[in-house]
């Protein structure tokens, strides 16, 4: 994976110095919280309920062993012993105090990490598939790419104001494990009939209030262009963007006002001024960067183990595993192994440091040291020996992190909702546990088979709920909370954005009607049919009328404290900011 | 040292890495004055764009005039009247509005503008380096501050990434970096 050089340490560390100037004058007043607030953001820092929160980038979703000890660390010494991760491949601390917040900052420094840019209306961090490298179906390997947006992006001067956030996704295979087409900017490499790499471009893609689905504005653009394309794009975008509305100030609210075409022309206009200049980017640029990703070294091994062959014959455990969590490989007698961090009981993508710790040992015992982190919110290993599978199959099993449900119904997708987030309208974490108890049969989930469900706790979509195959989004009415179930989103080559059924439910409501879609789809799906292609053959009616045609009772053992809001006021001996009383 | 915390925002800028006296004015349009109507002031003056093109026929014998925009307005609509401009301003309604970075570099790349490129408004310390970057090399800093204390905001980075005016090659053509493992 990519080192850092002398010149990235120097930005990152005089990064780190600013903001510890920036805290220390928040803290002596001289800062007032407006003026801190977006400098705090584009650290990584927001105010949650009970807390700050930091974000913590991971760049397209790769850890060494050593960052991931670090993180471990600083849930121990600055967090309450656990971390989350989200939907964009970081991890964030829910629990953190201002004046830790430079120290926690240097710490990362150390092992090549920090939170620049994880918020803020700026470039935030790039996003990639979890298998980059190792996928069987990839036609060109992402990552240096990414790396290289990854400083273009960095303290972009021009850009760290925009009118609003701004995210970028890049893949490189035919299957697009990134969600590419709800991305403000989402990158495709792929090869022209002449095998030269470039990447399809799309734009104007996104969640939130108004979810739309990407459009493509350049079918291939030469990757040398990359950069001054994209920057074109954000600077059309910082120059016609609208401010005046935060909701209406994404870059899709701009292309479907003017159109693609008009924004593609203001695009290419401005690009003829930087085509071809300076910051096109050179074939020893490339090949530097590329060289911090070149294949491990790979053992030479027969394409399948006789001992997993056997496990799998005898072990059902092992083969639930195996055919959930367990991915191909481009290299024969290798697997890519996804560490479940959907443990019924367990908020989805959360880790104790304990887990971290052992996770950072797996990958070093098992797959070279490194780990990734995936949009679902699980830990991936890419590179582990077949041989190595049972071995690591036990050891995951012991941490709570094989549960054998990778594409299934209980690995959700799911924001921090109402307990910590101070937007939410609902809780989700509570509601994801909920549902998760009530499927929590996997002999039922792996017959019910590949299903998405992504829950949010406000529109602002964290949860990528408009994209679950169930999608649920916690609204709120009269000051309660209610919850609005929508089907036939869908992310990657088929996205498509969910339809909601109808009125919203109760907190204790929706596990039942959960239950009673899954019903209508086990009655009229055929063979092997998936739920996402039942709903897109037969329609929303059937599930519809079945989960209104009787009554919904709330289920009375959802209303433990169990199931409760995480109270406010949780200890937490420091006050939010401000720090001059 | 008094002085400096007194009508600092009239008579003291920042320009060229030094805090140094200025003597022009930013002149705005008040709630009932048109740009065709109203009376610019002698002297030393920087206009809003609207009243240069409403009142070019009658500025244009100054021998010294300052031109400024505002974040809404583009840098294209000076083609050809730079040269006339012995200061160029962006007006900044508020720090979080970053269009005028994008409005420097199109003056400084696009148009070739080479004079002073002041910013004016909300300026504030902690933005003035990605300003620098940009094109800005003079900065009117926001009155309540110290323009001693904002000085310091231009040396936060020894190293930058990409392009921009102050440095027209990216790191990776200006600087020999490391490589692979």
């Amino acid at each position: 994976m990519y080192r850092y050089d002398q010149f990235d340490h120097q930005i990152t560390a005089q990064r780190v110095a600013q903001f510890r100037d920036q805290v220390r004058r928040r803290l002596s007043g001289e800062l007032t919280e407006d003026e801190f607030r977006i400098l705090r953001l584009q650290n990584g820092l927001y105010m949650q309920i009970h807390a700050y929160m930091l974000r913590v980038a991971v760049p397209y979703g790769l850890l060494s062993a050593a960052q991931m000890r670090m993180l471990a660390s600083i849930a121990r010494k600055h967090d309450r012993g656990y971390g989350h991760f989200s939907t964009r491949q970081n991890t964030q601390f829910n629990w953190i105090k201002l004046q830790d917040v430079p120290d926690i900052l240097t710490d990362l420094a150390s092992v090549e990490m920090h939170a620049n840019q994880t918020s803020g209306n700026c470039i935030r961090n790039i996003t990639s598939d979890e298998f980059a490298g190792v996928a069987r179906d990839e036609i060109v390997d992402p990552r240096p790419y990414a790396e290289i947006l990854r400083q273009w992006s960095t303290f972009h001067p021009e850009f760290a104001y925009l009118p609003r956030k701004f995210k970028i996704a890049i893949t490189g295979a035919t299957e697009d494990r990134a969600a590419i087409a709800v991305h403000d900017v989402g990158l495709a490499a792929v090869k022209n009939a002449q095998g030269e790499i470039g990447f399809r471009v799309l734009v104007g893609g996104g969640l939130g209030r108004t979810p739309i689905i990407g459009t493509e504005i350049c079918d291939f653009v030469p990757w040398q262009h990359v950069i001054t394309y994209l920057e074109s794009i954000v600077r059309v975008y910082n120059e016609y963007g609208r401010r005046d509305n935060i909701y209406k100030a994404r870059i899709k609210i701009l292309v479907k006002a003017i159109g693609i075409e008009e924004f593609k022309r203001r695009v290419e206009a401005d690009w003829q001024f930087t085509k071809d200049g300076p910051c096109t980017i050179t074939v020893e640029e490339l090949n530097r960067v590329a060289a911090f990703f070149t294949a491990p070294d790979y053992e030479q091994l027969p394409e399948n183990d006789a001992a997993v062959a056997a496990q799998l014959r005898e072990n059902k455990a092992f083969s639930n595993w195996m055919q959930r969590n367990v991915k191909p490989h481009k290299v024969p007698g290798y697997a890519a192994v996804v560490l479940s961090l959907k443990k019924t009981g367990i908020a989805p993508g959360d880790a104790t440091a304990e887990q971290m710790d052992a996770a950072a040992e797996l990958a070093e015992r098992f797959s070279f040291g490194e780990l990734r982190v995936t949009h679902m919110q699980n830990l991936v290993l890419a590179d582990v020996r077949q041989s190595d599978l049972i071995a690591l199959w036990q050891a995951a099993r012991e941490l709570g992190m094989a549960t054998p449900n990778i594409g299934l119904l209980t690995d959700i997708i799911c924001c921090p909702g109402g307990d910590f987030c101070s937007l939410a309208n609902a809780r989700s974490i509570p509601l994801a546990k909920a549902i998760a108890e009530r499927f929590d049969n996997l002999d039922f989930q792996h017959d019910i088979g590949e299903i998405e469900l992504n829950m949010s706790g406000c529109m602002n979509a964290c949860g990528h709920h408009h994209v679950g195959n169930i999608g649920i989004l916690g609204v709120e009415k009269d000051g309660e909370e209610w919850y609005q179930v929508s089907i036939g989103g869908a992310q990657g080559n088929t996205s498509s954005l969910g339809k909601v059924i109808g009125r919203s439910f109760t907190f204790a409501q929706t596990p039942e009607v959960i239950a009673r879609l899954l019903q209508v789809y086990v009655r009229e799906r055929f063979d092997d049919e998936r739920f996402i292609e039942t709903v897109r053959r037969i329609g929303h009616s059937p599930f519809k009328e079945y989960v209104y045609a009787a009554p919904l009772n709330d289920d009375e053992a959802l209303s433990g404290a169990e199931y409760a809001l995480l109270a406010a006021g949780t200890p937490y001996d420091t006050p939010l900011y401000s720090p001059v009383l | 040292m008094t002085r400096r915390y007194i009508h600092r925002y009239f008579d003291m800028i920042i320009k060229n890495k030094t805090i140094t006296d200025d003597d022009w004015i930013v002149f705005r349009l008040g709630e009932n004055d048109t740009p065709e109507g109203v009376v610019v002031p002698l002297g030393k003056v920087i206009v809003p764009l609207k009243v240069w093109q409403a009142q070019r026929d009658v500025l244009q014998v100054r021998t010294e005039l300052g031109v400024w925009l505002a974040s809404d307005e583009r840098a294209e609509d000076l083609t050809g009247d730079l040269a006339r401009f012995s200061v160029v301003a962006v007006d900044f309604p508020k720090f979080a509005d970053g269009r005028g970075y994008s409005i420097a570099h199109h003056l400084r790349a696009r148009l070739g503008y080479t004079g002073e490129l002041r910013a004016i408004g909300d300026v504030l310390r902690d933005q003035m380096f990605y300003m620098q970057r940009v094109g800005f090399d003079a900065f009117a800093t926001r009155a309540d501050k110290d323009i001693h204390v904002a000085l310091n905001g231009l040396s936060d980075f020894s190293f930058t990434y990409q392009a921009s005016s102050d440095e027209k090659l990216p790191m990776f053509r200006r600087i020999q970096r490391g490589g692979g493992l």
